[in-house]
């Protein structure tokens, strides 16, 4: 799923304020699934709003709805945002982008988007993908280098690796992960084949995927 | 007779480096250098350490070369692309700059500019590739180069990683990958290196141990905490702890280790991490003074 957060309200706030009526979008897919999106969390920042707001003396008035997913047209048609002078959409950038292309008024974000996740256990997400374009899970035992070595190298640990953590200090090293998953499997002799440079070139060019062109139905 | 020259003939070669200066003033760098001068093969010039942004390598290797000393290129893959590092690479070898040393490179987060956007196309075992593609007198996309380089092309090992499985496999790819030889993290323990270099020489690996001279016992523990890949053994904490001047006990600690094992690897590279003064020390101490010319 795609792993987001809520912006803190302050920096909210500074989009809010120069409107009169906002409407807060919620997404009930992702955004919901990671506590930051969906029905609940939509109250809850209006009411946070209300209040920051009429702190600092401006008079806005919030309401609140939920889509399904922002990131589809279908979806978003069933929006009614008539009457009100901005959005304040409450999805992953897709779905604020997607939102902004299809109404007239102002739509600005109210969560940043993280990364691509898995979850790890109640409320916590760790990245498991970089959408590169190139899949290289097949030689990598499952474990993303892209994604989970901080370097995102291609061909085994760096020299900062230290007792099986990354020289950041904050995670595992990828590489090791990778070494021990491949010798567990006896495909240790795998790890030894040297990666090219990855062709960067495909991504870049990676815009749109039309999968009826691809002959998919 | 250069670093290739050294270790190609057999040779027991000695490398040291010199790390180019944040601003433009050269002269404590030269100055390092010309203490070192006739008693080393080549100075490595790093390559914006530990993500610290200084003046670029490649012009600190020319002002090296200018006055005489054979300087070796540390190339990481942190702050360029491909293009950047290729024609960085290039240009060196217009120089007459052949000598190169591929690293990954420390991430940007452990330096001075921890906010840049780290680069890392490329990693060690690719960017020995590219240099190898130079040498053959092709770019890695495969164009032809008009006039070719002949680079003598290092890299890094680190004997003491734990895991020490991933890093050997590593290491082998760098052979693969047409390393000419190799100089290693700062190594302590003289029967672990050479049991490593059992490993080493059953890929035929030409080898550097790597020494940085222990001034205090704070300073080994501090490694041991901080610097991945070094383990400083707890008997030489103790020696340096329990001695008058500890900085005499380091490099006789230090000569004890080329000591035992000069005769199983191809070289020492010493690296000064702050004390550059203590280089001609260690060389004296060992009998590597005199280098042979």
């Amino acid at each position: 799923m795609i792993v987001v957060r809520q912006k803190p309200v302050d920096e909210i706030c500074a989009f809010v304020t120069r409107h009169r009526r906002v409407l807060l979008v919620g997404c009930n897919t992702c955004a919901a699934v990671a506590l930051a999106g969906g029905e609940k969390e939509v109250d809850l920042m209006a009411e946070l709003l209300r209040l920051a707001t009429s702190r600092k003396a401006s008079f806005v008035e919030f309401s609140g709805t939920v889509l399904t997913r922002q990131c589809e047209p279908e979806f978003l048609e069933q929006l009614d945002s008539e009457g009100y002078d901005a959005i304040l959409s409450m999805a992953c950038g897709a779905g604020v982008a997607l939102l902004a292309s299809s109404v007239d008024v102002p739509v600005y974000p109210a969560l940043d988007t993280l990364f691509i996740g898995a979850a790890q256990g109640l409320a916590s997400w760790e990245a498991e993908c970089s959408a590169c374009g190139q899949c290289v899970l097949g030689r990598t035992a499952g474990i993303c280098p892209i994604t989970r070595c901080a370097k995102g190298i291609l061909n085994g640990p760096c020299g900062g690796m230290s007792d099986g953590r990354c020289e950041l200090g904050d995670r595992d090293c990828a590489w090791v992960l990778i070494f021990q998953r491949l010798e567990k499997f006896g495909r240790s002799e795998e790890f030894l084949e040297i990666a090219e440079p990855k062709d960067h070139s495909l991504r870049t060019r990676l815009v749109t995927w039309d999968a009826h062109e691809d002959g998919i139905r | 007779m250069s670093l290739r020259e050294a270790l190609e003939s057999g040779r027991f070669a000695v490398t040291s480096e010199v790390g180019p200066p944040k601003g433009t003033d050269v002269s404590q760098m030269l100055d390092t250098a010309e203490k070192l001068r006739g008693h080393v093969d080549a100075l490595n010039v790093t390559d914006n350490q530990a993500a610290v942004m200084r003046l670029c390598t490649l012009a600190a290797c020319v002002h090296l070369a200018q006055k005489g000393h054979e300087p070796v290129l540390q190339v990481t893959c942190r702050d360029r692309n491909r293009l950047s590092i290729q024609s960085d690479l290039l240009g060196a070898a217009s120089f007459g700059i052949t000598n190169v040393l591929a690293l990954t490179g420390d991430h940007v987060i452990m330096g001075d500019h921890p906010q840049a956007k780290a680069v890392f196309d490329l990693e060690s075992v690719q960017l020995l590739e590219v240099v190898g593609a130079l040498n053959n007198g092709t770019d890695m996309a495969g164009n032809d180069l008009s006039g070719t380089p002949e680079f003598f092309v290092g890299a890094v090992v680190t004997p003491d990683a734990h895991p020490i499985e991933p890093q050997l496999a590593k290491f082998e790819k760098k052979v693969r990958a047409g390393a000419n030889y190799f100089q290693t993290q700062a190594v302590y323990d003289s029967e672990s290196f050479l049991g490593f270099m059992e490993t080493a020489r059953s890929f035929d690996a030409k080898v550097l141990a790597g020494i940085v001279v222990l001034r205090s016992a704070g300073m080994a523990r501090f490694m041991n905490k901080n610097i991945p890949g070094i383990t400083v053994p707890d008997a030489i904490i103790a020696e340096l702890a329990s001695a008058q001047d500890p900085v005499a006990v380091g490099i006789e600690i230090a000569v004890r280790f080329i000591n035992d094992v000069r005769d199983s690897c191809d070289g020492v590279h010493i690296m000064a991490v702050g004390a550059e003064h203590l280089v001609p020390r260690v060389l004296d101490a060992a009998g590597l003074w005199e280098v042979p010319s």
